[in-house]
């Protein structure tokens, strides 16, 4: 804190943190983070070879959406003349994660499926269907 | 020193500091997912960035589906992600590693979606406006009324307010069901799988099928033909 202090009182990048630290949270600080989230699954499912690692980049994308999904519907976050979602953000959130479960119960068979066939959880070795 | 300090520390906001200790380890977490090589590091890093998550969800008041974030994604679905890790992490494939020229081009394509992305979290001015007193209300009633199809929460801005709003019982039933048939075919997807035998009425004793010969694990091209 004392550093913090310090540095907003004679700092350049750091009237960024400070102001930081004293505004209160809006939404744009929450799409951020969702913003994040998002892009990181996207590139995970993107990169990865292991058939898991882009299981975890769809869980990430599906986070992503939830924390935008929540931040609009949430009080706290907007001001008192915007459209909140209300209660409806909530809820839908809801429904993501529990998709989201749906989805990785069957992700995770078809992957167990496709070791115990091929012997590995390499995707790009999935090419039986290539002509 | 002290009144060097006083006036700052006052004017500090701790619900930001807090989002900012959330946001930080989500975000720091996340983009550790994609970096690792490691299978393994990866569900680590993962249950932190979503654990994390939760903690923003507490923090804008949803706490009920923090809670449930915690305890569905964070107890249940990622470990199961941990128990197919454990089940697949045969020693060539805990880290397999992507080729260079792949990690920049998906570097440079993740750089464009997350500009255009933030681009658009900051364009509409009212989404930067902060609410500057909202009266805290807890939600898991409201939430479990409404998944009841009633409606006891306070309508949102712009609602008139004896509207007529739809519960989500018909969405609540399509889920429940829907959960029930995926976790029956995710069972039969995954369990173990008997070799087809002939009738044992046919071949009584005279002929066993050589299964311990042919070893447990397939052949790679044949997986075709065994189902």
């Amino acid at each position: 804190m004392n550093g913090i202090c310090l540095a907003a009182s004679h700092g350049v990048g750091v009237p960024l943190l400070a102001g930081l630290l004293s505004a209160p949270v809006s939404v744009a600080h929450y799409l951020v983070v969702g913003a994040v989230l998002f892009t990181a699954g996207v590139v995970c499912m993107a990169l990865k070879r292991n058939a898991l690692g882009v299981l975890m980049g769809i869980e990430l994308v599906l986070n992503g959406a939830n924390v935008n999904f929540v931040a609009f519907s949430s009080p706290y976050l907007q001001g008192s003349g915007a459209a909140s979602l209300g209660l409806d953000g909530q809820v839908i959130a809801l429904f993501v994660i529990l998709l989201a479960a749906a989805e990785a119960a069957v992700a995770l068979a078809i992957t167990l499926n496709f070791y115990n066939n091929h012997a590995t959880v390499d995707i790009d070795r999935a090419e039986d269907l290539k002509g | 020193m002290m009144p060097l300090l006083a006036p700052p520390l006052a004017a500090i906001n701790w619900h930001s500091v807090l989002f900012l200790l959330f946001a930080a380890a989500a975000c720091s977490c996340a983009v550790a997912v994609v970096l690792a090589d490691n299978v393994v590091r990866m569900a680590f890093y993962l249950v932190l960035s979503l654990a994390a998550t939760a903690g923003l969800f507490f923090l804008a008041g949803a706490e009920f589906v923090g809670a449930m974030q915690l305890m569905i994604y964070v107890g249940g679905t990622l470990v199961l992600l941990v128990f197919g890790v454990m089940l697949t992490a045969q020693a060539p494939f805990v880290s397999i590693k992507t080729s260079a020229g792949d990690r920049v081009l998906a570097g440079m394509v993740g750089a464009a979606l997350l500009a255009v992305l933030l681009q658009a979290a900051f364009r509409v001015e009212s989404w930067r406006r902060p609410a500057l007193a909202a009266e805290p209300a807890p939600t898991a009633t409201p939430i479990g009324m409404a998944l009841l199809g009633v409606r006891v929460d306070a309508p949102a801005d712009g609602t008139p307010p004896d509207a007529v709003r739809s519960g989500y019982l018909l969405p609540f039933e399509i889920v429940s069901v829907h959960l029930l048939v995926v976790l029956v075919g995710a069972a039969y997807l995954a369990r173990a799988k008997r070799r087809r035998t002939p009738r044992s009425i046919d071949v009584a004793a005279s002929t066993v099928v050589p299964d311990a010969a042919a070893g447990a694990w397939e052949r790679p091209g044949a997986a075709g033909v065994r189902r």
